[in-house]
This record gives C-alpha cells, sequence and structure tokens, in this order.
C-alpha cells in the first residue's frame, strides 16, 4: 500500500522522533510513504489567526501537489492534519486562494496515521506483529484537541471520545486506562505566549493521568507531547510534586511492540526520562 | 442619560466598526441562544474576562470594541471544543480569530502582545524558508518578546533540546520557497 506524506515542521526538528517511528511502523506494515515533493508549512496556528485566506492559500499549495500525486495523504501532526483538513473544506465550499497557481481537486482523503493504522489494519493484523507484549503498562492515550476537533473539519465520528490509539494500544496487549482528559487542551502555543496559563492545563492533564491510575501517557501530536514532555520538570518544580510521567507517541510504542531496533534512539530525545519503565517490565 | 439611552447608542456602531460587524455577521452570531455551553467547556474561562458566550452576546449587540480589546481573545487557546459543542452550529473558535484579526490591526495591548509577536515571527519564518525552522524562530521569537532576558529563559531548554538531537540546526531552502513567498505577497496587496 502506498499513501502520500505530509510530515510537517516539527517532525523536522522537536518531533523527530515520532517521524522515525512512524516510518518504521509503516515497514512493518508494508505502507509505503511517498513524502509530498517540495513541502511546505501548512500556516499552522499562526496564519489563521492573522488572515483567513493566507490560512487556506498556504494549506491549498500543499493539497494541489497531493492531488497531483493521486493518493490518500497521511499527516501525522493534528495542527496539520486540521489546517489541511479546514483548507479541503473551505476548497470544496468555493473559497478561493491567494497566490496559488493550480487548482485544488481534491482526488484523496487527508488523514492522521492512528485512524488510517486502526481502519486499514485493525485488531487481527496489529496483534499479529507483536514480538513484544506491552501487557504490563498503565498507558493513558492522549488526543488533545486537532485530532478530533471540531468534527465538522476533521470528519470525526466520536470527537468527545476518540478510539484510535486505545484500540490499537490495546491490540498492542496495554491494558489502556480509561480517563475523562483524553480531548482537553494541553494549551497548545500558549506555552509560549502565555506560559503559566499553559503549565495550568499540563499539570490538570498529569493530575488526572495519574488519577486513573496511569504510569504513562500516550500521544499523536507533535506539541501535546512538546508540552507534556519538555515542560514536566518545570510544571513539578512549580508545584512541588515529584512523580513522573513518561509521554510516549503511540507510532513509538508500536515500533517497540513489532521488536523495531531504533526504540532507544527515539527514547534518548525525550526530556521526560521515558525508558526506565520500559526496562523495569522487561521490555528494553 | 438613561441606561436605555446607552444601551440604544451603544448598539448603533461607531462608523469605523460598521464594516467590521458586517463581516462578524457572516458567521451566523444571532444563532446564540445563550445555552452557555462554550463557556463551560472552555478550558481557559478562569483567564478570561468576557465570558466566550459573552463574546457573542456582545456581538449580536454591536459591541465590538469590547470583544476586541479583551483578554479572552488572547488567552484562547483553539482547541476548539467551543465549536465542536454548540448546538446552532457557530463556529466560535473562528469568531476568536476574526477577532484577533481586527485586534492586531487596531494594536494588541501590552498584557498579550506576546502572541501577536509569536504570530509574526512564526509566519516570517515560514516565508523567509517555505518552512516554519523552529531554532531560529525560538530565538527571533524570546528577543523580540522579551529581549536579552526572554533568551535567558529559553536557553537551557533549548540547549537541551539541541543536545537531545531536537533541533534542526540549520534551516533548508526549498525551491518553493518563492511559491510561498507568492502566497505572502499576493495578499499583503490585497
Amino acid at each position: 500500500m502506498k499513501v502520500s506524506y505530509y510530515p510537517g515542521c516539527s517532525l523536522e526538528g522537536t518531533a523527530r522522533e515520532y517521524d522515525e517511528s512512524l516510518k518504521a511502523v509503516a515497514r512493518n506494515l508494508d505502507v509505503e510513504l511517498a513524502e509530498l515533493p517540495d513541502w511546505t508549512c501548512c500556516g499552522s496556528s499562526s496564519a489563521h489567526v492573522t488572515s483567513d485566506r493566507l490560512a487556506v492559500s498556504l494549506a491549498a499549495r500543499n493539497l494541489i501537489l497531493a492531488d497531483k500525486a493521486g493518493l490518500d495523504l497521511l499527516v501525522p501532526c493534528a495542527a496539520c492534519f486540521q489546517r489541511l483538513k479546514a483548507a479541503e473544506k473551505a476548497l470544496k465550499s468555493g473559497v478561493r486562494t491567494a497566490g496559488v497557481k493550480d487548482k485544488y481537486i481534491g482526488s484523496f482523503k487527508i488523514i492522521h496515521p492512528a485512524d488510517f493504522i486502526w481502519e486499514k489494519f485493525g485488531e487481527k493484523v496489529i496483534a499479529g506483529k507483536v514480538k513484544k507484549s506491552l501487557e504490563k503498562l498503565n498507558p493513558v492515550c492522549y488526543y488533545g484537541c486537532l485530532i478530533t476537533r471540531p468534527p465538522r473539519i476533521t470528519d470525526s465520528t466520536n470527537p468527545e471520545d476518540p478510539q484510535s490509539m486505545d484500540e490499537i494500544l490495546r491490540s498492542l496487549g496495554a491494558p489502556v486506562k480509561n480517563w475523562s482528559f483524553k480531548t482537553d487542551c494541553c494549551g497548545g502555543n500558549l506555552v509560549l505566549t502565555h506560559t503559566e496559563l499553559a503549565k495550568k492545563l499540563i499539570k490538570k492533564i498529569f493530575d488526572m493521568a495519574l488519577e486513573a491510575g496511569a504510569d504513562s501517557i500516550v500521544v499523536g501530536c507533535p506539541m501535546c507531547h512538546s508540552n507534556l514532555d519538555t515542560r514536566q520538570k518545570e510544571v513539578l518544580q512549580d508545584n512541588g510534586q515529584a512523580y513522573h510521567i513518561p509521554i510516549y507517541y503511540f507510532t513509538e510504542l508500536m515500533g517497540l511492540a513489532f521488536g523495531e531496533p531504533g526504540v532507544e534512539k527515539w527514547l534518548n530525545k525525550h526530556l521526560t526520562e521515558a525508558k526506565s519503565l520500559l526496562k523495569q517490565n522487561n521490555l528494553l | 442619560m438613561s441606561s436605555i439611552q446607552t444601551h440604544v447608542e451603544s448598539i448603533s456602531p461607531a462608523n469605523g466598526q460598521a464594516a467590521e460587524l458586517t463581516e462578524l455577521k457572516e458567521l451566523n452570531i444571532s444563532f446564540c441562544y445563550q445555552c452557555e455551553k462554550c463557556t463551560n467547556g472552555c478550558p481557559l474561562t478562569f483567564a478570561m474576562d468576557i465570558m466566550p458566550h459573552q463574546v457573542i452576546h456582545n456581538l449580536q449587540l454591536g459591541l465590538v470594541e469590547e470583544v476586541v480589546n479583551s483578554d479572552t481573545i488572547w488567552v484562547c487557546a483553539s482547541c476548539e471544543t467551543c465549536t465542536t459543542r454548540c448546538p446552532n452550529e457557530i463556529d466560535i473558535a473562528h469568531v476568536m480569530d476574526r477577532l484577533r484579526q481586527h485586534s492586531i490591526i487596531r494594536g494588541v495591548k501590552a498584557a498579550h502582545r506576546q502572541a501577536p509577536i509569536f504570530h509574526e515571527t512564526f509566519l516570517s519564518s515560514v516565508r523567509r524558508f517555505g518552512r516554519m525552522h523552529e531554532l531560529t524562530m525560538a530565538v527571533e521569537y524570546s528577543l523580540r518578546s522579551e529581549g536579552v532576558n526572554g533568551l535567558r529563559k529559553q536557553i537551557r531548554l533549548g540547549l537541551e533540546m539541541m543536545r537531545r538531537g531536537k533541533m534542526k540546526i540549520i534551516p533548508g531552502r526549498w525551491r518553493a520557497g518563492k511559491e510561498v513567498d507568492d502566497i505572502f505577497r499576493t495578499i499583503k496587496r490585497k
């Protein structure tokens, strides 16, 4: 199976381990990721705050590249995913672009890898690839905002209680915990502009994960990962707390369960130590 | 002046606001019946001066100035919970975007100036390189928002991320960079 791939800017930098682990998982599932040639930034959260037209146009340039490739488009970053979906809907309703030469047709589907993997492969195929069961881990899956919201843009069928990452993790053997914060907000870019506010939201997510009895949080978004992983130390210091919750991309845990050799290299990039929990459970 | 008169005056928008109001009305704000689902689901109301349902109500009454100058529009994280839950399908998060766009044009108050600086720095990185380059963006943002002190605050985190290979050091240049610049130029002309 072959799909187009739009990594987005974060996956070249702060979220490299997401890019590398997703590619490893794709190899295991015989999915060829054809990166869009010469892709550019989708505009992220900054374009739509500045100008509707700019947001649609920056995204449209990439959608036109995907049209030419003619394959479904896999978008691992939740912000890119939602911006490209928003542009898709706007363009289909007749909104015009500015400064973009070609015309958008929309011959393909835009899809987040968690949904893609769960819908295309399902429990049997995923469980069949497992070499190390994750039965001793107790994760919660954290989707954040933009994988599912708003559903009229994302086409999510269950925006208040999404399941794709939960189902994937269960297929890997993990007894995934239920919790009520799976689609709450981590603050996104407020972490840079209004840091103290974002840290309050981040703390709540940690507290609720612990209350659910989780030992780790699993994500599918580079901003969620960045806020929960790189700011964890600060948040704990501010609040005089001393726990430690590793934050994993769901693709890292898939790679681990599939017996991929690169896992330690991915986890070494985390700022919140992420290997000891796996070592304790003989997974590393 | 009686309070009723004040009220009537405030719903006939000042000249400069007329265009803004027509544009905001396209967003179906008149559909709102104040059920407050937006406010009850919002994770940031603790930092807001005007609650999301009140923002919509103010707009119904033509009180654009109040909401454009509010803290609310800048502490909104664009999490889209309000838009998702609105029973009248008002895209409240998009209303916040439109209000921020107006606020940027009029000048953002000091307490929130970091937000437009962030967006400007982000977009100038996109315009320059075609893709956003995190390292130069972060340095430029820290310097522009809080000067050398801002840089000092972020440097420990930045260095640790670099040490762990989380930062692309040299920004790439893409043939497509020119196409992205064309988009920015065309929009600026309009």
